[in-house]
């Protein structure tokens, strides 16, 4: 056993916290599911392994001494899986900070609140590394099993980028609460994390768009224009690229440097990170002072609760950026329609899809917040109204926050091809619908700030709403091209629907009803 | 003059988790009373009061409030109802006002009337001057006197607490119980349970003591004494006495 207060105590203990943690992610707190998440894992391995050689199988016999195209391409998708990397390494840094958890208690004790910091943002990089490493795995194993041992190297590379991530994470992240202080730099912060995560995917492809037409990314990366401004072949910005084909000695430089930029991160800001947790517990008692009106509006229980709804999420940046991150991956498309004006309807069925996709996810979304991101579910329920009614309000309140979004995508669309909007229409209405249904089935009561692990509580859930949107997006796709094989797509969409309903908890607390002899008996 | 109904009337209640939370409850509260409900923890009282309200559907057995069979017809029996548990749930981003707005939405009351309420009520309490600032720097006095605010915005003739004075510092207890008190002044009922049993023996009229999801005693404070044959003994002897050997009951 190690010496209480060493750094060793500390990262046995945070190492703890977060195996515990992942296994409840994981599990959903039910350790018997522990045998059937086993499972999926495997059977997602081995799918994401077959994904992965349909993506960069023909790439594995990629020459070890490449040329400037192939070294341009793979450092542009590696700064690409860096910026969602550094993304997920901001998000923990700023739940590090604002999250009170165990900080009152680690702060109040004699210990080294240098020691505990410092081995908290090294348990930060692990798990970054960790995650990549996880994504990775396919893509690097299927290359080193085509094109030899060479591409193993790929998982120093990964590890090295997790290092960096989370590295300019922490400094990022503390340069923000020391410019624009505790209080924004929660919002800020959630939002520069989507950004960096999305930016560079949406700016390849804006890029792509402008120069093609299309959202393909490589094409872009591949272009003579890029290729022509980027360094020369022999420059040291292609280090990762050598270190991923293979060489040894850029493996080392890279990893090297990785290792001290994350060291001297923990040297520079863990003295501080415990006064910057204490200013930010101070942010929740700031005083918010609202417009007064001079008196009470009249309104019937579902515009009062339609009407909280609103408010609440209006009210809540970190809610809004979070649910409306979402919608940033719409921005290339919107610029898409913008660019298709008087171009034919070719491009719309690329926009089709996505509109429908977008709005299963935002939908999944909104529903959480309004059905099971209820603050006061006791005054709901306790509350003279059917719950019928409830219900019902609540999915008007989120279908209306979906209308105001993609009100004026599908009017643009219409001013193209009444036909495509229409299918939008319809595609964004039974896509929204079918992820609010499933928020309903699945329905399990937690706090509106635990929006980010909504996932946690079901991960069937989960997936069935991101399937259901990616099978009406299908769907609209083939509808908005005019072939009969929608139909085809549409009766997976609905069968999944169904698969859902039958797995939810709401049918199986039915079922046990209906199995009880008599629920209430009256006396 | 025909006899007001019971505020609260309960009947065979049962309701099983794991095992039996409330086995065979009977229990009646008059109109106009200040009731008590006690027992140790997970004796089977906020089980029984989550029944009461709606929140808890019974594996069996009777409840009607104010006459009307709140399992049969839940939105009358909702209507005239407040309830209000040991944890304030109100919405960090309203403020006082808005919350009270938005309750009376809910209960569908006239705005005026609501607003005039509201208005009263917030003075009353002492929250005038947080009025119009969002509830999420509150303290925990203050939010159990917003949640307060809001079950009284609807004017409930039967308002049920689950330990409305945990956490509270004295100046917010003494306020919950002097708006309490006046409730009942007013020909309001409360039921409240406690695990203060100051409180208890200060302010209800009559006093129920649950164990093991039964009722086991019930009464005046008088009353319970007699049935354990400790005529100057305080409730909290009283109490004791009762739920460690539990008799029939009252």
């Amino acid at each position: 056993m190690r010496a209480p207060g060493t750094l060793g105590w500390f990262a046995r203990h945070e190492a703890r916290l977060a195996w515990r943690d992942w296994l409840a992610m994981m599990t959903a707190g039910r350790r018997r599911r522990l045998r059937t998440v086993a499972i999926a894992l495997l059977v997602f391995v081995a799918f994401m392994h077959g994904v992965a050689y349909s993506m960069v199988g023909r790439f594995a016999d990629t020459s070890a001494d490449p040329d400037k195209v192939t070294l341009v391409v793979i450092t542009g998708s590696l700064l690409l899986s860096w910026s969602l990397m550094m993304s997920q390494a901001m998000e923990s840094v700023t739940r590090a900070f604002y999250a009170r958890s165990d900080l009152d208690l680690i702060l109040s004790s004699p210990a080294s609140a240098r020691k505990v910091f410092a081995v908290r943002i090294a348990t930060m990089a692990v798990s970054v590394v960790l995650m990549s490493l996880l994504l990775a795995a396919p893509f690097v194993n299927v290359l080193a099993a085509l094109g030899g041992a060479r591409w193993l190297s790929a998982y120093g590379v990964v590890a090295a980028m997790g290092l960096v991530a989370a590295a300019a994470a922490v400094a990022l992240t503390v340069a923000l609460f020391k410019t624009i202080g505790p209080k924004r730099t929660r919002f800020v912060a959630q939002i520069v994390a989507a950004v960096i995560g999305a930016a560079f995917v949406i700016g390849l492809q804006l890029a792509a768009i402008l120069s093609y037409g299309n959202l393909s990314r490589i094409d872009v990366l591949e272009s003579d224009a890029v290729v022509a401004l980027a360094p020369a072949a022999g420059s040291i910005v292609y280090w990762p690229a050598h270190a991923i084909l293979g060489d040894v000695t850029a493996l080392a430089g890279v990893l090297a440097v990785s290792v001290v930029a994350l060291a001297a991160a923990i040297a520079v800001f863990s003295p501080r990170f415990g006064d910057h947790a204490i200013a930010a517990a101070g942010v929740s008692h700031t005083v918010t002072r609202q417009r007064r009106w001079s008196a009470f509006r009249p309104a019937t229980p579902t515009r009062a609760l339609r009407q909280k709804e609103w408010t609440l999420l209006t009210r809540d940046p970190w809610l809004i950026s979070q649910t409306l991150m979402q919608i940033l991956y719409l921005l290339p498309p919107a610029f898409l329609l913008w660019r298709s004006f008087g171009e034919g309807t070719g491009a719309l069925l690329v926009l089709v899809p996505v509109l429908v996709m977008a709005a299963g996810q935002l939908a999944g979304g909104l529903a959480w917040l309004a059905i099971s991101g209820e603050d006061a579910p006791d005054l709901v329920a306790t509350a003279p109204v059917p719950a019928r009614a409830i219900v019902r309000a609540k999915i008007e309140a989120v279908m209306g926050g979906i209308a105001i979004v993609f009100l004026p995508f599908v009017a643009a669309l219409a001013l193209l091809s009444l036909f495509h909007a229409i299918v939008a229409v319809i595609g964004i209405a039974v896509a929204s619908a079918s992820a609010t249904q499933i928020q309903l089935w699945f329905r399990a009561q937690a706090k509106r700030s635990q929006f980010r692990r909504r996932q946690i509580s079901s991960r069937m859930a989960t997936f069935a709403e991101a399937f259901s949107s990616i099978t009406w997006a299908g769907t609209a796709a083939l509808a908005a091209a005019g072939t009969w094989l929608a139909a085809i797509v549409a009766l997976i969409a609905v069968g999944i629907l169904i698969g859902a309903r039958l797995i939810s908890p709401h049918a199986s607390a039915e079922r046990k009803l209906r199995g009880a002899l008599s629920p209430v008996r009256a006396v | 003059m025909s006899k007001p109904p019971l505020a609260l009337e309960i009947r065979g209640l049962t309701k099983r988790f794991d095992k039996p939370a409330v086995d065979w409850l009977n229990l009646t509260v008059q109109t106009g009373e200040f009731y008590a409900l006690l027992g140790p923890n997970g004796a089977g009282k906020t089980t029984t009061l989550r029944m009461v309200v709606g929140l808890l559907t019974p594996d069996a057995g009777s409840i009607a409030v104010l006459g009307i069979d709140a399992l049969a017809d839940p939105v009358k029996a909702k209507q005239v109802m407040a309830w209000i548990s040991d944890e304030p749930m109100i919405y960090d981003k309203l403020t006082p006002f808005e919350y009270l707005e938005f309750v009376a939405g809910l209960w569908g009351i006239d705005a005026a009337v609501a607003d005039a309420r509201a208005s009263e009520l917030i003075g009353w309490l002492g929250l005038a001057a947080h009025a119009h600032e969002r509830c999420e720097g509150f303290s925990k006095g203050m939010r159990q006197k917003v949640a307060l605010a809001g079950a009284l915005v609807h004017d409930p003739r039967v308002i049920i607490l689950d330990e409305p004075l945990t956490g509270l510092d004295a100046a917010s207890a003494r306020q919950v119980k002097s708006v309490l008190r006046e409730r009942v002044s007013a020909g309001g009922t409360v039921i409240m349970t406690t695990h203060i049993l100051d409180v208890a023996e200060r302010m209800a009229d009559r006093i129920g003591v649950i164990a093991d999801g039964r009722l086991i005693a019930q009464g005046t404070l008088e009353e319970l004494r007699g049935q354990t044959g400790q005529d100057t003994s305080t409730l909290e002897d009283t109490f004791l006495t009762l739920i460690a050997g539990p008799a029939v009951a009252a």
